[in-house]
């Protein structure tokens, strides 16, 4: 197994509301193989997010194991998680968080060469994303911080493809896209899948839902009070 | 893996007043390491002492010296420390007046450097000089100009060039962004992303700046009067904070 998620516990102590403690998951459990895809389904709410934000170690897991590529994500060192996210765990969130002044292109070469490809070689992987996902030519040399929406979603996809990770979290990879740009980043995940790579999705897109995920597992089960 | 830098149990009293109390941490090489609180949080005080500038009362600072391996620099004798101070170390401040000889020429200022661990040959400094001028982007026709004409985001451009152009291995930066305008800052925040990576450095920073630490920091310290109350990944400790002082950090940005 590629991911491994066992007995997964999660909750949120608000200090500065009386303390509150907020339980927002309870014994979440599942696998994904190699070259599986597996969708997070579940009504809003449900923690799907939660879930895959504890994935990528961006949330702190109160129990459980997270098991990726070798690395217990819910008990690792900064410097695991991080090693971790360069060379084996990929994340493609809804929104691009832009560092202002970088170019397009060296956006989405960056995880390449963080993995010590060569520069040539990145660039080239870099404009083949950014032309399947059609974003204009003229744009690539300039930041994506003043881009559309839309555009900036298709950066953020063809970086988070950029480098062959063996994990990979999509969050909601389809949403807002026209359908060329749609099909698009579904034939990305399939090649992903083909050449073996462990996927998690939230798609509310059902289509693309039913074409990609090989399972569904459904984050209902794991809130607390809910199952 | 050797840590670049090992601290263990660094206390610092002021009197009966606590500066900064039992902090350990392992710095990595290649890792950049943000230290956020609110004023008189202990953190220049820690940064200071993790620099050689004060001695701590208590603890041990230890740096994965070229030559020797892990040494601790608190007990290390005043010439060795300098002459980590001037090589493998940089220090870049706040206030870029405190870092740069002010009636020194722009060129002059990156050159001492050179000439303080050996460099003599007047044209090989000036290429040196020239070519990282380059890199912080300064115009090489600024050379000869005093860092006193300078605006304020040159001479902190100014001020990094000056700290790296002996090839550090660690930096130790205390509100390298405080005072200066949003654009000049993203302009030095996007450089310093890209000398870091390029150059493989390692840096400890002290800000305020929670977007600043999010953009440059691997990790996250969080101190509060004088103790550390969370430490994290960045990302982690900024999205999921653990602590009730974090939590209030968080929520106190404004959006923007």
């Amino acid at each position: 197994m590629m991911i491994q998620v066992e007995k997964l516990c999660k909750s949120f102590t608000l200090h500065n509301q009386g303390g509150a403690v907020i339980p927002v998951m309870q014994d979440a459990q599942f696998d994904v193989a190699p070259g599986e895809c597996v969708g997070l389904i579940g009504a809003s709410g449900a923690g799907k997010s939660t879930l895959m934000r504890m994935l990528y170690g961006n949330y702190l897991a109160a129990s459980g194991h997270i098991r990726i590529g070798g690395v217990d994500v819910a008990r690792a060192e900064p410097r695991e998680i991080l090693a971790l996210r360069r060379d084996r765990l990929g994340y493609v969130s809804q929104f691009l968080r832009v560092v202002p002044r970088v170019s397009t292109l060296d956006v989405v070469a960056e995880p390449l060469l963080r993995t010590g490809c060569a520069p040539e070689s990145a660039g080239a992987r870099a404009r083949d994303l950014l032309e399947r996902l059609n974003i204009p030519r003229h744009l690539w040399t300039l930041s994506p911080t003043t881009f559309s929406g839309g555009e900036q979603q298709r950066v953020n996809i063809a970086r988070g493809f950029a480098y062959a990770y063996p994990a990979l979290l999509l969050d909601e990879p389809t949403a807002s896209l026209d359908a060329g740009n749609r099909e698009v980043v579904l034939a990305l995940i399939e090649e992903a899948k083909a050449r073996g790579a462990a996927i998690v999705g939230i798609f509310h897109d059902e289509a693309a839902r039913r074409r990609v995920c090989d399972r569904e597992v459904d984050v209902a089960r794991f809130t607390p009070g809910l199952a | 893996m050797t840590p670049l830098l090992q601290v263990e149990a660094v206390s610092k009293f002021y009197g009966a007043r606590i500066g900064c109390t039992d902090v350990s941490f392992d710095l990595y090489p290649g890792e950049v390491m943000g230290i956020v609180g609110e004023s008189g949080s202990g953190k220049s005080t820690l940064l200071n002492c993790l620099a050689g500038h004060l001695p701590p009362d208590a603890g041990a600072v230890r740096f994965d010296t070229r030559a020797d391996g892990l040494r601790d620099t608190v007990t290390m004798n005043e010439p060795e420390r300098r002459m980590l101070g001037r090589t493998d170390w940089a220090f870049v401040h706040q206030h870029a007046r405190d870092g740069l000889r002010m009636n020194v020429s722009a060129g002059g200022n990156v050159g001492e450097r050179l000439m303080a661990v050996g460099a003599r040959h007047y044209g090989d400094i000036r290429n040196t000089a020239t070519d990282w001028l380059g890199r912080v982007e300064i115009a090489a026709d600024r050379i000869d100009d005093r860092p006193s004409a300078f605006s304020g985001g040159m001479q902190q451009r100014l001020q990094i060039a000056r700290n790296l152009v002996t090839g550090p291995r660690l930096v130790f930066m205390d509100e390298p962004t405080g005072g200066l305008d949003v654009s000049v800052q993203a302009r030095l925040l996007d450089l310093m992303r890209g000398l870091v990576r390029e150059m493989g450095l390692s840096a400890i920073i002290v800000t305020h700046d929670l977007a600043v630490v999010r953009l440059l920091a691997d990790r996250l310290m969080v101190m509060k009067d004088g103790h550390v109350v969370e430490t994290g990944l960045t990302d982690q400790v900024l999205d999921d904070p653990q602590h009730g002082y974090t939590q209030l950090l968080v929520s106190s940005v404004l959006q923007v």
